[in-house]
């Protein structure tokens, strides 16, 4: 009998769980890594819910519909058939997840109730609370202790990714992660792997994120020749709440729920996004309410008091309806603000929140490096040049639902057993992250790697997020050089070989720069404004030249050899970008607009129209 | 602006206890830091990395702690705050009083500083089978239908977040106990609440009737007030012992 395959998973998110779900389902077993443990991964931090055409509100909503918003309001970057795959999936994904016990708020009938999001006009997002992510992320967690109880997984909690390892034909054959805290460093092997490992907040130091997602795991995989694909997408969503330690997330479900968003004008509200937008009002995608508040506060110098404020207002809506639809919310607000919020305006403004590019990865989550996955917000694959809200549980489960068989049949179809491939490639790569940490550890320069950190994050969130400009773009990358030299010149105040910090963070740090140039030098080579990316003096959308994936590649430096590790030589790579054609061919793209109704979408399959003629 | 004057500018004054790892000599260090408003004690925390002085002026090693989404929603950075076990997000620098004293939790193994090791409450839940045993994730329709009133009250049960803040409170719970602890008897209740949950209530039960279960607590009572969500803890024992008593009583008469 054929031995049993080992996959590894890396994160704990949902994307990560499902997949560890659907692969135990298909006869494997699992290894599961991750830096915390799995239930305190950034999926908790989801809050307004999931979205799927379920249509129990007889406003004829369906999978069609729901996919037609998503690439329109993704500004027609997304390749169109997973996303298609995924908005069928999506009414079954969220019956599954009741299955599983989420407690989703429910009508008086008892049948699970929605509403509505932004980007769309029907009540299409299933929600428990103001903590769906958080539920729906316990109910994964649940279902994979399960599968822990009965052998099928192994949890390696505390464990961060380091890189994977591949044979001499060039396949995934495991990874290299270390204990953060015994700080051991060791191979693992697995007939396949997936990175769930989310995205890169921290490389913009404040944003929504937790502060575990630098992003350096996926940078890492890109450091190693995995294609990175539209990084300059990052979304800046429109409502979060300033904090001396993070910008915290104040849910568009405050929006779904009736709240208005406001600025004082002459003694009076001045409602603007209703006023800007008609059809959509507070209910416009994320990209569009971040740039309305920009303009308000920063061109028109309205914000409140004079600050880079503005209010979203509550405070007329019923105070027993907020609190059974937006309690968790509500409650993070006072405890950090100290106001009520069903009393008094809550005070917001724009904050990073999520990298809708990632890892590039075929329709079967397979990224270019044969054997090696990835999931979730870590991909690139669904959301295009904008994410509409509730849409990322949805990818990070349907990613997870995709990856866990097809990793299970490319484990079957495999010519060697993960077990009988030749030691010394495990070997080799332990050793190479060996000599790494005793280079940094050994680190002596005068630089404090979180000093520097919050200065990538400083730079990189004024240059490179709401409103961009080549001149300032072109700055930036030369600051991120500098960073990288300056990052050989980091001194290691504790040289500790036990739980210590500061030498995973420089660790990451290395990455986390080269990640930024990425998404630096994509938005600067990108002319034109689609989506998130907004450059004022490129405007329009241009369909014919950039109606396409960006791909960065790595290219290591000739100096450097493979076995000499990352860090380790004085001169940097460079990424290396091109485009790759998309497929619209199932949805005509057209532009995009919120002051009027959407147009009708084709209906059924459209005519099909590439944009590589 | 009142604070541009050094003479007027203030500080925190913030106590933390340091330990290599368990087992290590144990000493305390004291930091004298710039107030801003807003702060946090993740902010503090934070500012320590970056410039890791003590009060007397020496260079030490930032202090080692833990935290994820400082949203007080992932239970990851939970400490004991001037005596009070709760998480370090939401304790908030000028609603505290100073010094501000750091300590970990003492019920878990120390990994370093603030850091413990609590992976015994996820043990817990695997204890209590906290789950809902379904037959695959493939399509097999709609859920069951319950009323909003169960959804509300089961939504608030699962607001546990397993930061630990319960067991750190209970004097009945710690290294030398068995019992099993708040947080693990209300995921007995929330998924016996659940309608196909419910299919595995006894031997949720069975598991409360078990050494370390449900007859371990002794009714302090302090859980329910160390909890940062809220959470209906000492109803929870209430109904899963009322529940395993029922359950005792028809295993008695087969």
């Amino acid at each position: 009998m054929a031995k049993a395959h080992r996959l590894i998973v890396v994160g704990g998110g949902l994307a990560g769980l499902m997949t560890t779900i659907r692969a135990c389902e298909s006869g494997m077993e699992v290894d599961l890594f991750s830096v915390v443990p799995v239930k305190r991964s950034h999926s908790v931090c989801a809050q307004g819910g999931i979205n799927g055409a379920v249509n129990t509100k007889g406003e004829g909503d369906s999978p069609w519909e729901h996919f037609d918003d998503t690439v329109y309001g993704g500004d027609f970057l997304a390749n169109q058939p997973p996303c298609k795959k995924m908005c069928e999936a999506a009414p079954g994904i969220i019956y599954l997840m009741d299955r599983l016990g989420v407690p989703f708020n429910r009508t008086p009938e008892g049948l699970l109730d929605f509403r509505r999001f932004g980007g769309t006009k029907h009540h299409r997002t299933a929600f428990a609370g103001a903590s769906t992510g958080q539920q729906l992320l316990y109910a994964l967690d649940e279902q994979v202790r399960r599968f822990e109880v009965e052998g099928k997984v192994r949890k390696f909690e505390t464990w961060e990714y380091l890189g994977f390892i591949q044979d001499a034909e060039g396949i995934c054959r495991g990874i290299v992660g270390t204990n953060i805290v015994t700080m051991e460093v060791r191979a693992f092997r697995g007939s396949a792997v997936a990175l769930g490992t989310g995205g890169p907040g921290m490389v913009f130091g404040k944003s929504t994120n937790s502060i575990i997602n630098t992003g350096a795991a996926a940078a890492s995989a890109y450091l190693q020749g995995v294609k990175y694909a539209n990084g300059e997408f990052i979304q800046v969503h429109p409502t979060a709440i300033p904090g001396e330690d993070k910008l915290r997330l104040m849910s568009e479900s405050a929006r779904g729920e009736g709240g208005r968003v406001w600025v004082p004008r002459n003694g009076k509200p001045y409602y603007f996004l209703e006023e800007m937008y008609p059809a959509y009002g507070n209910l416009v995608p994320r990209d569009i309410a971040t740039r309305a508040i920009h303009k308000v506060v920063y061109d028109m110098g309205l914000g409140v008091n004079g600050q880079a404020v503005v209010y979203l207002d509550l405070s007329h809506i019923p105070q027993e309806t907020l609190r059974k639809k937006l309690g968790a919310i509500l409650d993070i607000y006072e405890k950090f603000m100290g106001d009520d919020p069903t009393q008094v305006p809550m005070k917001v403004f724009p904050a990073v929140h999520y990298s809708m590019g990632g890892l590039w990865v075929d329709y079967d989550q397979m990224t270019n490096v044969p054997g090696l996955f990835a999931v979730g917000e870590a991909d690139y694959s669904i959301h295009g040049a904008n994410r509409l809200g509730a849409n990322s549980l949805l990818s990070c489960i349907y990613a997870g639902m995709v990856a866990g068989p097809a990793m299970a049949k490319w484990s079957k179809g495999l010519k060697t057993h993960e077990e009988d491939v030749a030691s010394p490639v495990f070997e080799d790569a332990v050793k190479w992250h060996h000599l790494r940490v005793d280079h940094i550890k050994k680190m002596d320069g005068p630089e404090n790697p979180f000093l520097m950190g919050r200065e990538l994050g400083e730079w990189m969130t004024r240059n490179v997020t709401v409103t961009r400009y080549n001149d300032k773009l072109q700055a930036t990358d030369v600051k991120l050089q500098e960073f990288q030299d300056r990052w050989h010149k980091i001194g290691i105040k504790d040289r500790g070989g036990w739980a210590n910090q500061s030498i995973h963070y420089t660790r990451q740090l290395y990455s986390m720069i080269h990640l930024a140039r990425v998404i630096t030098i994509g938005a600067l080579k990108r002319n034109e404004s689609r989506g998130a990316h907004y450059k004022p003096d490129f405007p329009d959308r241009n369909d014919s030249e950039f109606m396409k994936t960006t791909i960065a590649l790595y290219k290591a430096p000739k100096s450097l050899t493979s076995s000499l590790p990352f860090g380790m030589g004085k001169d940097q790579g460079e990424p290396q970008f091109s485009y790759d054609p998309i497929d619209v061919s199932l949805v005509k793209p057209r532009a995009r607009k919120y002051d009027v109704d959407k147009e009708a979408g084709p209906g059924t399959s459209g005519t099909g129209s590439s944009v590589s003629k | 602006m009142e604070n541009l004057n050094p003479q007027t500018e203030k500080f925190v004054e913030v106590q933390i206890k340091r330990q290599e790892r368990e087992g290590a000599e144990i000493h305390w260090e004291t930091f004298r830091m710039k107030w801003r408003p807003n702060l946090n004690v993740i902010a503090l925390l934070q500012d320590l990395q970056v410039s890791p002085i003590t009060a007397d002026g020496k260079g030490t090693t930032p202090p080692a702690w833990e935290a994820a989404c400082l949203e007080e929603v992932c239970g990851t950075c939970s400490m004991v705050i001037n005596g009070r076990p709760r998480q370090a997000c939401t304790a908030l620098v000028d609603q505290l009083e100073q010094p501000i004293r750091l300590e970990p939790f003492s019920k878990f193994p120390v990994i370093r500083d603030l850091i413990t090791d609590r992976s015994r409450m996820f043990e817990h839940l695997k204890q209590v089978k906290a789950w809902v045993s379904i037959d695959g994730t493939y399509e097999l329709g709609a859920g069951p239908r319950y009323s909003q009133t169960l959804a509300l009250s089961r939504y608030k049960m699962s607001e546990c977040m397993t930061c630990g803040c319960c067991l750190e409170a209970c004097p009945n719970y710690g290294p030398q106990s068995p019992f099993i602890g708040p947080q693990a008897i209300n995921q007995v209740r929330l998924f016996n609440a659940h309608p196909s949950g419910a299919m595995d209530a006894p031997e949720r039960l069975q598991s409360m009737m078990a050494p370390g279960g449900i007859t371990d607590c002794g009714d302090a009572q302090n859980c329910v007030k160390a909890c940062p969500k809220n959470i209906p803890l000492t109803e929870s024992i209430a109904a899963v012992s009322r529940e395993t008593t029922l359950h005792a009583i028809k295993n008695f008469f087969g």
